[in-house]
């Protein structure tokens, strides 16, 4: 299954990615895609320490337990500051 | 009728709020304006990040929410993004209800719930550098008012 996943912010900036598409041959929580990401080398880690992180799955604030499907679009980013 | 619009332009809010008027039998306009502000840091710029899609979702749904909560007779919401400067509008609330009380109360409702549920994000140039803003527990203790 492919999922697309969206970085905002502080968040884009620290990873210097913006948007990626992955390939995951099994499915998954959202939990455990952050674990996945937090997982890679280098700048990745900021994913599992980064205070009150939030995600979103297809366009809705999600929690850790939430699966993911093929074709959905998630999206990690620190608190909102608008208005 | 309601309307949402994100837009890199500034807006005429004296225009819009008389525009929502007229659109409807309305006894009463509350609104707010949102300015950015220079502050202590010396604010020279700010930048204003959004989720487009995600924007315009949940704001249509803090509108719904409002909606359920008061007899509303429109609601037109516009939010600034991109580059703008220290004295320039960012943000404008507008609400037409019957009476001031709804109208104001579903004013704050929308602010407070917009600051703290749509995916805006801002980043403040300084002399010092880029910063982006620190969300604030006063503006979640604003939100959760509505809650109880």
């Amino acid at each position: 299954m492919s999922i697309r996943i969206l970085y905002f912010a502080a968040l884009r900036e620290s990873l210097g990615q913006a948007e990626e598409v992955l390939e995951l041959s099994a499915p998954l929580t959202l939990g455990a895609l952050r674990q996945t990401l937090a997982a890679r080398p280098g700048d990745w880690a900021v994913l599992g320490t980064m205070k009150n992180l939030k995600a979103a799955v297809n366009q809705t604030m999600a929690g850790p337990d939430t699966p993911l499907k093929d074709g959905d679009e998630v999206a990690f980013f620190p608190p909102v500051t608008g208005g | 009728m309601d309307e949402i619009a994100i837009q890199t332009e500034d807006f005429d809010t004296g225009a819009e709020l008389s525009r929502l008027a007229k659109g409807s039998d309305c006894g009463a306009v509350a609104s707010f304006v949102g300015h950015v502000r220079q502050g202590a840091e010396g604010v020279q710029a700010m930048t204003l990040e959004h989720y487009p899609g995600m924007t315009e979702k949940s704001l249509k749904e803090i509108i719904a929410q409002a909606r359920e909560r008061w007899p509303l007779k429109g609601v037109r919401v516009i939010h600034r993004i991109g580059r703008l400067l220290p004295g320039e509008q960012i943000v404008l609330v507008a609400v037409a209800a019957g009476h001031r009380g709804e109208a104001f109360a579903a004013c704050e409702f929308i602010m407070d719930w917009l600051k703290t549920k749509a995916p805006f994000w801002k980043k403040e140039e300084t002399t010092e550098g880029g910063r982006w803003v620190d969300a604030r527990e006063s503006d979640d203790a604003a939100a959760a008012r509505w809650q109880q």
